[in-house]
């Protein structure tokens, strides 16, 4: 079936592509600079066509607990927000982790601590990758590059989560977010009628009863949980790492950069080949999951690497962890919502590397 | 202990005046001896088991001493973080709305880190039961004072009574949802006597009704006791909330439904 071409946002593509892979219900709260979701969503009524639900909840924490609720049901649930949204859903997200639930959780990035500001930012990486809640838990963290991804990644986000029962993030920004580009759009895809096994549906006669819960006192008990959940996220960190290689095959130094950052970057690969100097870029599609493996065997080749973050450095610790000493890994970041340069990523690459 | 002459022949079926509702479990309720959280989870059974609901039936249990609600009861549940059950019922509602959903909660999860969800799941209307166990205290974590700890009642946090110039005001929950567009059906009981169970009994089976007929919230305070809390036994629990606590929480109907009589609108005598 032929796709559609339309020119959006990449908020707009993400409620669109939500509507399209057949979305069960979403709960959101407004927040700079994601609002046009819940906006998108509110005027397109899916209720009224595909069935699905949009609600908007008095709090980030409600929508996030409203997520949990549908997500236990065995639907497919999703919300979104922005950075200090993010921080409110934290404690739904690590129960959804702990009952292990199935969901979809959007973070269009703006920078912080606190307030912070409303453009964009990647600076919380580390609380969507190492955590954020409290426990051992991981989120599988997809980093869309651009609008289409914005689209792309609801309908994969959707499929992982359930194939893992595991939350899935999409960490994007505010750049992605409120850009606007073309974006071929999937077909309707039906809502599933599918009941997963674990769901709470009412019990039947048929079976036992079904408990959705992250609660276990007896410590045995937990700790064989908690090794449950290891060994699932082994499992997603050997089939679902994803990236994207731009001219590393005779790479000298190698960029890494996700998301708005990794944009840039290709320019800035551009800019360093035109002076003769033999830059690659490894984009991470998967955050979580981490192209470990793959930056390792670059470290091998390679003289040297450096992470460009629009943060003071975050992903660049999981980039030195790849690189494992073998060659100098450094980071090179605008904050508080600016966002680099290519002349600039190619002069700092030169200056902390290159040491020209 | 001596054996009973002739037990045999007074176990028989014909003779049989109370048994195990089957949407209990048979696992042994957690609750200390003499706690109205037993006999709440037992009514609660029963209607489910007598209206034919345990196959559309999805519980929210809270986080304290309710916790486990999903061991005793046969139904499917769902455990909510603390305070968060109505937001949770809400995302059930909203995707199975023909399942009966309920959620169970104490005074600290409802009334203080859960009041936002509280209100606004209760304004917007949305089709479920709240049953709300107020027992003026934090039970599970030992004691503390919960936000409807009435005034000069002793708990750990207010070892010299709530002084409430210091610890502020308890907050009656209860009449507060009563006064919101959102609710159809508000109702205070409590289960220490044979008549109060008979009472909240009732109460139950009509929300369930209402529920059916996509009414709207219904919200249902039971007052409780915690002998464990109150450091009371089952006895003098239930005595002093007959003389502190009910004054205090009156029970009855705060809003019932426009078809309703209104008979039993007042305050019940204790």
């Amino acid at each position: 079936m032929e796709r559609e071409l339309r020119l959006m946002k990449g908020n707009e593509a993400v409620a669109e592509a939500a509507i399209r892979a057949g979305a069960d219900g979403y709960f959101g709260y407004p927040i700079t600079p994601q609002s046009e979701i819940l906006e998108y969503l509110m005027e397109a009524r899916p209720y009224q066509t595909t069935g699905m639900v949009v609600l908007q909840a008095e709090s980030e924490i409600a929508a996030i607990n409203m997520v949990y609720g549908g997500a236990a049901c065995g639907k497919r649930v999703m919300t979104t927000s922005s950075s200090p949204g993010i921080s409110l859903k934290q404690e739904g997200i690590t129960y959804i982790a702990g009952a292990e639930l199935p969901c979809l959780i959007v973070n269009v990035v703006r920078g912080g601590p606190g307030l912070g500001t409303i453009q964009p930012a990647q600076s919380d990486y580390f609380q969507a990758v190492k955590g954020g809640g409290h426990g051992d838990y991981h989120l599988i963290v997809l980093a869309p590059a651009s609008v289409q991804e914005m689209a792309d990644f609801v309908g994969l986000g959707f499929d992982l989560a359930f194939r893992y029962r595991n939350p899935v993030m999409i960490l994007s920004d505010g750049a992605i977010g409120q850009m606007m580009e073309k974006v071929y759009l999937s077909p309707q895809k039906e809502r599933s009628k599918k009941v997963p096994e674990w769901a709470t549906t009412g019990k039947p006669p048929t079976r036992e009863r079904n408990i959705i819960t992250s609660l276990d006192l007896d410590p045995k008990a937990q700790e064989v949980f908690n090794q449950k959940l290891i060994a699932k996220y082994d499992e997603i960190r050997e089939k679902e790492v994803r990236y994207e290689e731009f001219q590393c095959q005779d790479a000298e130094y190698l960029l890494v950069a996700y998301g708005t950052s990794a944009r840039v970057c290709q320019k800035a690969v551009q800019l360093a080949r035109v002076e003769g100097l033999r830059v690659g870029l490894l984009r991470p599609i998967t955050l979580f999951p981490f192209p470990t493996a793959r930056i390792r065997e670059l470290a091998g080749q390679v003289k040297g690497m450096m992470s460009v973050e629009m943060s003071a450095g975050q992903m660049v610790e999981d980039v030195m962890l790849a690189a494992n000493g073998k060659v100098p890994v450094v980071h090179f970041g605008r904050m508080g919502g600016i966002v680099t340069t290519p002349d600039e990523v190619v002069e700092n690459l030169k200056l902390k590397i290159m040491k020209v | 202990m001596a054996e009973i002459t002739g037990i045999k022949e007074i176990i028989r079926p014909e003779n049989l005046v109370y048994k195990r509702t089957k949407v209990m479990t048979d696992n042994i309720l957690s609750y200390c001896p003499g706690c109205g959280h037993g006999t709440v989870h037992r009514i609660l059974a029963e209607i489910i088991d007598e209206e034919g609901l345990q196959s559309e039936t999805i519980g929210v249990s809270p986080v304290g001493c309710a916790v486990l609600m999903y061991n005793f009861l046969d139904i499917d549940c769902q455990e909510a973080a603390h305070g968060r059950a109505p937001a949770v019922a809400t995302g059930i509602k909203r995707l199975l709305p023909d399942k009966f959903v309920f959620t169970y909660q104490g005074d600290g999860d409802l009334a203080a880190i859960g009041t936002a969800e509280t209100i606004h799941a209760c304004n917007r209307g949305e089709n479920i039961l709240m049953i709300f166990i107020n027992n003026g205290i934090y039970g599970m974590t030992g004691g503390q004072m919960a936000p409807t700890t009435i005034p000069g009642m002793r708990s750990s946090t207010s070892p010299y009574g709530r002084d409430v110039k210091i610890m502020g005001n308890p907050l009656k929950m209860t009449d507060i949802v009563a006064t919101l567009p959102g609710t159809y059906y508000v109702t205070r009981q409590s289960v220490h006597t044979p008549a109060n169970v008979r009472r909240t009994k009732k109460a139950m089976r009509k929300a369930v009704q209402y529920q059916k007929l996509n009414r709207g919230a219904c919200f249902i305070e039971i007052v409780s006791n915690c002998p464990s809390g109150w450091k009371m036994t089952p006895v003098e629990s239930n005595k002093w909330m007959e003389e502190n606590m009910i004054p205090f929480y009156p029970l009855g109907d705060l809003k019932t439904p426009p078809e309703e009589p209104a008979s039993n609108l007042k305050p019940e005598a204790k």
